[in-house]
């Protein structure tokens, strides 16, 4: 194995291969939490009458590849990101980059990853690793949810690349374009903070709709009130083990990527020295722990422990309670990035 | 969140990894630490497993009553649904639908159960020998 190569390890893919990439064109100042606020990573939408494995459609996180290109954008870097038709070209091409030296970020389904649990290996393609190398037959694979790095063969790392269904990555790779070291100044590391924390109030304060944002934690905490009645407590604990998965699984960093982004802010704060977004953060850390209560009240009900009305109107309210908190967070932080701090 | 609670329970991932999270340290600045897992999500991973072997056996129960044809329990058993198994064979969904009646499945050729033992990482004949 490349021993010059340092695998780093994330709470989520995305952020993770971010921070590697710019590392390994010697840019030291993104962290993953950095990552995940620039490129705006916080985010909530509830999807209705799409069900994925048979439970609603939910995630707590902004689309899949927005983080990097949103944070390479916002920090002026030049990056390329390419899909292929042809798997045989797509080997060719990460191949030829490999042998110049080059971290490749490569979208992934993990159904065929071989070194993943059985227990996780649905057929979700919205994964990233880093391919840093090839030696003999064996791509030199870091996963950034991984402790330790790996390795995949060529004909599974393809076979992973070309997995199909929702977000299929028709081999989509990305890495950054040019060669040798860049820097950022701290005004660009500032710059860029800002606009990830405007763009992030958008996304959850103003986007059309009652589905997303802060309006979709309200919009899902209505739908649980109703479903005991409507599903039966059955299918609806089903439903709530599922927001649970997709809240606290691995990838979020716990409480549904919510401490991700007080760390985050925590950061900024220190980066303009500023008060108020100590604040902020506090506010996002308090969120995250209320959500994490919420999943521990749903195991109350899909563990059989809680099966009353009320039980789920708890839930329902607690759903209420986050939203109030989040829309105010974001409200104030509105506020201070227009005041440009 | 405090680093030193964040859980150390268990985890289909053990053996595997530990998973990175985000916690505040004894001066309340959020720093990463790793958890090996938490009941709470464990149980969550448990119970979404419980309806996935649940439909496996219902689907098995179905092509043992001559209901439906292996083609559809090896969809379910390979964790798809119609539209994930027409995106890797490249059949229309109401082709698969018609592959899934046991009368049409018999007729079928061997080119055309290629594509799927491909969607399922078997081979043909492992499909064509199947018995539940």
């Amino acid at each position: 194995m490349d021993s010059k190569f340092e695998h780093i390890q994330s709470a989520h893919c995305e952020n993770g291969v971010v921070v590697k990439l710019l590392k390994s064109r010697g840019i030291t100042q993104i962290n993953e939490p950095m990552a995940f606020g620039i490129g705006s990573g916080l985010f909530y939408v509830h999807i209705p009458f799409l069900k994925l494995n048979n439970a609603p459609a939910l995630s707590f996180r902004t689309m899949p590849g927005r983080i990097f290109k949103q944070t390479c954008n916002f920090l002026d870097i030049d990056f390329a990101s390419k899909r292929f038709a042809n798997p045989r070209k797509a080997a060719a091409y990460l191949d030829n980059l490999l042998g110049q030296g080059i971290a490749v970020g490569c979208q992934v389904g993990v159904f065929n990853l071989s070194y993943l649990p059985v227990e996780y290996r649905f057929h979700f393609n919205a994964h990233n690793i880093i391919v840093f190398g090839k030696e003999g037959g064996s791509y030199l694979i870091s996963d950034p949810t991984m402790e330790a790095p790996t390795r995949l063969d060529e004909a599974e790392l393809l076979k992973a690349r070309y997995a199909r269904g929702l977000y299929a990555p028709k081999g989509h790779l990305y890495y950054i374009q040019g060669s040798g070291d860049l820097a950022i100044s701290e005004d660009e590391l500032r710059r860029a903070v800002l606009k990830g924390i405007k763009r992030n109030v958008r996304d959850m304060l103003y986007i059309p709709g009652n589905i997303a944002g802060v309006k979709g934690i309200k919009y899902t905490g209505n739908n649980i009130r109703k479903w005991r009645d409507e599903l039966g407590l059955r299918k609806a604990g089903r439903y709530l083990g599922h927001i649970v998965r997709m809240q606290e699984e691995i990838g979020t960093g716990g409480g549904g990527f919510r401490f991700l982004y007080a760390a985050f802010l925590q950061q900024a704060a220190e980066l303009f020295d500023n008060e108020q977004l100590v604040r902020a953060s506090e506010e996002f850390s308090h969120a995250g722990d209320l959500w994490r209560g919420s999943a521990v009240k749903m195991a109350g009900v899909f563990k059989g422990r809680a099966s009353e009305q009320s039980d789920f109107n708890e839930i329902s309210e607690l759903f209420y309670e986050i939203s109030d908190l989040e829309k105010g967070a974001f409200q104030r932080l509105s506020k201070i990035v227009k005041g440009n701090v | 969140m405090k680093l030193e609670e964040l859980p150390q329970e268990r985890s289909a991932l053990n053996g595997y990894t530990r998973e990175l999270c985000y916690g505040k340290d004894e001066e309340g600045k959020f720093r990463p630490g790793l958890s090996s897992g938490w009941e709470v999500k464990a149980a969550a991973l448990d119970l979404a497993w419980d309806d996935v072997n649940e439909r496996i056996e219902e689907a098995a129960e179905l092509v043992k009553r001559g209901k439906k044809s292996p083609l559809y329990y090896l969809m379910i058993k390979n964790l798809m649904d119609s539209s994930i198994l027409s995106s890797y064979t490249g059949l229309w969904r109401i082709r698969l639908k018609r592959h899934f009646k046991p009368s049409v499945y018999k007729r079928l050729s061997d080119k055309v159960l290629a594509r799927y033992a491909e969607a399922f990482n078997i081979s043909v004949e492992e499909i064509r020998g199947m018995e539940l």
